[in-house]
């Protein structure tokens, strides 16, 4: 195969030198689609995802639609990986479970993640998804990644 | 008469309306409905470069397959609905068990297998057209008699017979 550094882990270098994390999502077509990107304003790694209506899963309510939660929480967990932690490959999705706490209306969804328990191959990530009031989870996650580019199977 | 939703297609025809084509994510993802009879729902989701994780790869993200195993799930949650009665997600996991074939479209199969009072549950798999060859399964539960209007795919369970 190809002997080129993955873009987004050549973009990660770069934005480990100039700080701009929002550059990271530019290497993700998913994440420029979905208008998911991190910033670190306040000092914390967050990820936010920008209301558009092509989000919407309710027109009634309305109400942004529950797979662009679930997938907004895993770009955060992603992105906290690759910028929290010294992975050397894109991490891997293994699996995801989304509990759904709360309708989000048609606003921003801003998440957090956090590295529950880091293993040589296997990452338990928990994240969390909010919109204008933090202690108001909209949804959270729990999320297993491998880190290790040998036995790759999944997704990312 | 007889029902027009005892006729497969025209079932195709109308749950492609309500479940795809009315939801605006659903429709930016270009979900279709391939089946759907009492209890079951397969949708498809075709393979674009927006939707790629790995721009290296070419392989999917995992969120587009997140957001059709959850359309899956709750199509076929609406087959077996004998009120009409809104619902929303409750929790979903999905294992990604292989990474989906670049260009490949990509079908889920969703089950409901047991409604209660409050709680309808469902599992799934996506694959690329051999179920026994899956890139994801998942399993979805749902709430049943949330709040909001009730829209018409959710009252028309009783009128769906296998």
């Amino acid at each position: 195969m190809s002997t080129l550094p993955n873009p987004l882990m050549a973009r990660l270098a770069e934005v480990r030198k100039s700080g701009d994390v929002a550059k990271l999502a530019e290497a993700i077509p998913y994440a420029r689609w979905m208008r998911i990107a991190p910033e670190n304003g306040t000092g914390e790694l967050l990820t936010r995802m920008r209301y558009h209506e092509d989000l919407i899963g309710n027109t009634f309510l309305p109400a942004i639609h529950g797979g662009t939660l679930g997938a907004m929480l895993e770009m955060a967990a992603i992105f906290h990986l690759l910028w929290e932690t010294e992975t050397e490959t894109v991490p891997k999705i293994v699996n995801i479970t989304v509990d759904y706490l709360r309708s989000a209306r048609p606003v921003d969804v801003i998440a957090c993640a956090k590295v529950t328990k880091q293993g040589r191959r296997m990452v338990n990530v928990y994240a969390e998804a909010w919109q204008d009031d933090r202690a108001k989870p909209v949804a959270t996650a729990n999320a297993h990644f491998l880190i290790k580019s040998d036995d790759a199977p999944p997704s990312l | 008469m007889s029902s027009p939703l005892k006729d497969p297609d025209q079932r195709i025809v109308f749950f492609q309306q309500w479940f795809s084509d009315t939801i605006p994510h659903s429709k930016a993802l270009g979900l279709k409905i391939i089946a759907v009879r009492r209890g079951f729902g397969s949708m498809q989701l075709d393979w674009r470069e927006e939707l790629v994780g790995n721009p290296e790869t070419g392989v999917l993200a995992g969120g587009p397959l997140t957001a059709l195993m959850d359309s899956c799930c709750g199509m076929s949650v609406a087959t077996m609905l004998s009120e009409p009665k809104p619902f929303a997600t409750l929790d979903l996991r999905i294992d990604y068990v292989r990474p989906a074939t670049p260009g490949k479209a990509v079908i889920a199969e969703a089950e409901c297998y047991r409604v209660t009072h409050s709680v309808a549950f469902t599992r799934a798999f996506a694959h690329h057209g051999d179920p026994k060859d899956p890139i994801a399964a998942a399993a979805g539960t749902f709430m049943l008699g949330t709040k909001g209007e009730v829209t018409r795919p959710q009252t028309i369970g009783a009128e769906v017979k296998p």
